[in-house]
């Protein structure tokens, strides 16, 4: 799998009220990478996601997977929505059964594959439950349990945790690491939390806004065995305080 | 225990409003102060129905009326669902027919009656064709309204999920706007009702709108007090399978 992202500037409007919310943005993603994109609300993040995804077209500019100029959205690239995107008519299975039988699996796989992702998101005993009985945590581990069901080769996490507060956050920043350590897919997370991105991805991408576009690019070499332990530790710290600092630098490109 | 816990219990309070009604209605029509022909007993009310009853009027009038219901109603709900889901979910379709909608939805159905009977007689047609008309353009666009708020997130994710066009509109769009679609038809239901009766007023055979219409002419109060309580218990009876069925089947939603 190899995602690249040429020069991709994205306006919405026209004419006169035309807003360029994207400007020139590039980077690209390999097989097995998890990269993150960070920014301040109304940074473009998720303009970025959707163009990706297929959800929307760029205003110019090419997003390309494997070499394919990306059309549309499609099973490929896997979503999963900041707010609660369950189908609340289906129960937690059901909903991860859901993208594998609008592929046309059959009924067997389905439900092995259900069984199977209901386990590797720790929720094998929640299956027959609907989504309102939920917490908002296990409701997002559906979702990405519903994601990865249908195979895609790209999983797209748009502030997947952004909803949820601070302990299960945490606890579902470790499952999210060891959910990449394990299965080896390929992602790409957006965040507004620095510490977020700086524990689970290997590459962050920091954002400005107005208009969005990428200022600054870290690559993160941290040791991630005991994330309790890297959460304080001096090197995270210290990137973290770093790049901190140039987020709150960041000033709108027309205001300079 | 809370001691006023019985307010509490919808069905006893209710049952007590209907129970007041009743007893008032009795007391003053046994004091004799008001004229029989004006407000006729409960108990001739009864008796006006017994007799229907055991002429096989009344199951036959009821079978009329809630067969025409049924038939408009079902014509129309099995119209609405589709035309409402296409105008709700593209623009061009609701662009076209919107307006026009609009337009139509404002003119009272009674006031086809007459052109319904030039066109198709005195049969049962225009009667369903007259509920069809009075009902299909309040369900779709109450069925259009529900479509356009079916949640971005949960049309988007099925389409990453590999899912296209029409298993878009049967495996999201339709379940998330049943528990509203089963609610725009208990509504609209009620305008069925009012129709099949109008009709029924203006040229029928039989129905419980025509009895009520007879019972005018032999001054038979009672045959009409008879008429308005069955139609509202069917009504009422109508409503309540519709609640039970949206409980039943959409349980999610509430
Ligand atoms: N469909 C649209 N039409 C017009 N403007 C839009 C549209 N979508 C996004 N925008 C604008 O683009 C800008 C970036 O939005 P985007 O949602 O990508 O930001 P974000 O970085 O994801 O922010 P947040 O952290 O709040 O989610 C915003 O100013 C927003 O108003
Ligand atoms: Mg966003």
């Amino acid at each position: 799998m190899h995602l690249q992202v040429s020069n991709v500037c994205k306006s919405f409007g026209r004419g006169s009220n035309a807003k360029l919310v994207l400007d020139q943005v590039s980077f690209s993603l390999e097989s097995g990478d998890f990269k993150a994109l960070v920014g301040s609300s109304g940074s473009g993040k998720s303009t970025v996601m959707r163009l990706i995804a297929g959800l929307d077209q760029p205003s110019s500019g090419v997003i390309s997977m494997d070499g394919q100029p990306v059309r549309g959205p499609g099973s490929d690239r896997g979503m999963v929505f900041q707010k609660y995107s369950l189908y609340p008519w289906l129960t937690a299975a059901e909903n991860v059964a859901f993208g594998m039988q609008l592929q046309g699996r059959s009924k067997q796989e389905v439900r092995e594959r259900t069984s199977y992702f209901l386990d590797v998101v720790g929720l094998a005993d929640s299956a027959r439950r609907m989504p309102r009985e939920l917490s908002g945590g296990m409701q997002q581990r559906v979702a990405i349990a519903r994601a990865l069901a249908a195979e895609p080769k790209l999983l797209l996490l748009d502030e997947p945790f952004g909803a949820l507060d601070i302990q299960i956050r945490e606890s579902m920043q470790e499952f999210l690491h060891e959910l990449w350590r394990q299965t080896g897919l390929t992602a790409l997370l957006i965040t507004h939390d620095l510490e977020e991105a700086l524990l689970l991805a290997s590459e962050v991408h920091i954002m400005a806004p107005s208009p969005g576009r990428i200022v600054r690019t870290v690559k993160v070499d941290l040791d991630r065995r005991d994330m309790a332990h890297l959460r304080v530790s001096q090197p995270f710290l210290e990137l973290r305080e770093d790049l901190a600092r140039s987020l709150r630098g960041l000033e709108p490109a027309g205001v300079r | 225990m809370d001691r006023r816990s019985w307010i509490n219990e919808p069905w006893l309070l209710g049952a007590a409003g209907v129970a007041v009604v009743l007893i008032l209605w009795s007391l003053i029509t046994s004091t004799g102060a008001v004229d029989k022909l004006f407000l006729p007993s409960p108990a001739a009310v009864l008796s006006a129905g017994q007799q229907q009853a055991q002429a096989g009027l009344l199951w036959r009038d009821f079978t009329a009326s809630v067969g025409r219901v049924f038939g408009g109603f079902a014509l129309s709900a099995a119209v609405a669902l589709p035309l409402g889901i296409a105008m709700g979910s593209n623009v061009v379709i609701c662009r076209l027919l919107e307006p026009l909608m609009g337009l139509i939805r404002y003119m009272p159905a009674p006031a086809f009656i007459p052109l319904l009977i030039i066109y198709f007689g005195l049969g049962e047609l225009p009667k369903v064709l007259l509920i069809f008309i009075g009902t299909v353009f309040f369900n779709t666009l109450m069925i259009m309204d529900a479509v356009k708020f079916v949640p971005r997130e949960l049309i988007e994710t099925a389409l990453t999920l590999g899912g296209r066009g029409l298993p878009i509109l049967t495996r999201v769009v339709t379940p998330y706007i049943a528990p509203q679609v089963l609610d725009a038809y208990r509504i609209n239901m009620a305008s069925a009702w009012n129709l099949v009766i109008v009709a029924e007023l203006v040229a029928a055979t039989e129905g419980l709108g025509k009895r009520i219409s007879l019972a005018q002419r032999f001054l038979r109060t009672d045959e009409i007090f008879l008429g308005l309580i069955v139609v509202g218990l069917i009504g009422l009876a109508i409503d309540l399978s519709f609640r039970l069925l949206m409980r039943r089947t959409c349980s999610w939603a509430n």
